[in-house]
């Protein structure tokens, strides 16, 4: 009980997926100008990392591992991630439509969402059973919800504030991602 | 042999991928923490960008357009894994310090922008010297932002050590500082007004994606990108109606002001 609970601080809060192992920059910077889009971003990012840690592990552990083809590792999970997006997708359009409407959009851009993969191969590289890398997965997921839903918020402020010209744009949305990174070091005391 | 020279400038200059497309940004901001680190990754990167550019050059008849993105994806793919194999063999230390970046090569999107965006058009020789080029590039951007952290974060360049302990800004090597020495270099950008992604307007649009095709490797949002386009189009257009507007209107005061001058310039005559 206790390990699982350290696992989901330090992957939701101390190592933070976006702002301190620096994987989905470009969903964090791109998506994130309103809260709403950002949160139904972070929602879909949440839904496909926890399937796709559902189904790497079953694939890596009972296909590649007794096969002895672990150095597949890396096209194999592309792929499967690649399909499971599509198939998520269709699958959503077919029986939940109302989800559909509301994550739909985001879909697509998850596959190349480097979060995703980077999750499924950290999970297996730490050595996690199957319940605690779907918690591991979850937990990573609901900290880039978390931390891209912030980062939306504060730039909606930032939008009614005087910037400097030279700092408009890409630099102070940096220069605010920065100081949340800061503030999310001081969650490495928890653990 | 020309177009070779080309692709390289256009690679590590026109093009640079980190200075002025602003892609790969993950690799960018997460390895760049020594210069070392900043150099291994760019050249492990410009390895798989310089072999995944020939085989999809080589391939790009063979492979079915509706297939493409997948196909190009298990490329790269089978090449990471060959060039992660080599790093475990050879350089286990770097292999050790890049860690899950290696196999995160695959979701650059420098690779498949490149991939979609040239090779899969031209022939071999040429793709192959745009992947160097890129490669070389993204490490020469990687390398630069890699011994300005190390500088300020550790006093040292390529691990020789030049400022005394006491004078570190541990800072800077940590994960804020990545934000912080990119956002800086970004400001700079903007400030001298240097072509680069983030100074042009592409990422206003209203598209749930931000709009910044950029950032995309743009492989399902064909959609997206046509209105995008449609609404450049249109507002250049707009630039072009006014501009010519603005040019008649300049032309008729000129023409007026002539006339006044003329006139003017009579009554002054007859005043003389």
């Amino acid at each position: 009980m206790g390990s699982i609970f350290v696992i989901i601080i330090s992957s939701m809060l101390v190592s933070n997926v976006v702002l301190s192992q620096f994987l989905g920059i470009c969903p964090f910077l791109g998506v994130s100008k309103q809260v709403e889009t950002a949160a139904g971003m972070g929602a879909a990012v949440t839904f496909v990392i926890t399937i796709a840690c559902a189904i790497t592990y079953p694939i890596y552990y009972f296909i590649l591992v007794p096969l002895g083809l672990e150095y597949l590792q890396t096209i194999a999970f592309i792929l499967i991630i690649a399909a499971l997006v599509q198939f998520v997708e269709m699958a959503l359009k077919k029986f939940l439509p109302s989800l559909h409407a509301s994550l739909g959009v985001y879909l697509p851009l998850i596959t190349t969402n480097c979060a995703v993969l980077g999750v499924a191969i950290n999970n297996i590289s730490d050595g996690y059973n199957f319940i605690e890398s779907l918690i591991c997965g979850f937990c990573t997921a609901l900290g880039f919800l978390i931390a891209i839903v912030i980062l939306a918020g504060i730039r909606e402020r930032i939008a009614n504030n005087d910037v400097p010209n030279s700092f408009r744009g890409t630099p102070i949305v940096l220069v605010t991602a920065s100081l949340m990174a800061i503030a999310f070091c001081g969650f490495a005391g928890l653990v | 042999m020309n177009t070779c020279a080309e692709r390289l400038k256009n690679g590590i200059i026109t093009e640079n991928p980190t200075f002025v497309m602003m892609l790969g940004m993950c690799p960018t901001l997460a390895v760049t923490s020594s210069a070392i680190n900043g150099l291994g990754m760019g050249l492990t990167t410009t390895a798989v960008l310089v072999l995944s550019n020939a085989v999809i050059s080589l391939l790009r008849k063979v492979i079915p357009d509706k297939v493409r993105i997948p196909g190009f994806i298990v490329i790269v793919a089978s090449f990471v894994t060959i060039i992660q194999l080599l790093l475990q063999a050879y350089l286990p230390f770097l292999n050790k310090a890049l860690g899950v970046y290696i196999p995160l090569i695959v979701v650059n999107c420098i690779i498949l922008g490149r991939a979609e965006a040239y090779a899969s058009k031209n022939s071999v020789v040429p793709s192959l010297f745009d992947g160097l080029g890129m490669g070389l590039g993204f490490t020469f951007g990687l390398t630069c932002i890699g011994i300005c952290r190390e500088i300020l974060g550790a006093g040292s360049i390529f691990n020789i050590q030049f400022i005394p302990d006491d004078f570190h800004i541990t800072f800077f090597v940590l994960a804020p500082g990545a934000f912080l020495v990119l956002a800086f270099l970004t400001a700079i950008q903007n400030k001298l007004q240097m072509p680069s992604a983030t100074n042009t307007n592409a990422g206003d649009a209203d598209l749930a994606c931000g709009g910044n095709c950029a950032q995309c490797v743009g492989s399902s949002c064909a959609a997206n990108k046509g209105i995008l386009e449609a609404e450049r189009v249109a507002a250049k257009a707009a630039k072009a109606q006014a501009a010519k507007e603005a040019a008649a209107k300049k032309k008729a005061a000129a023409q007026k002001q002539a006339q006044d001058e003329k006139k003017s310039d009579s009554t002054e005559g007859k005043e003389d």
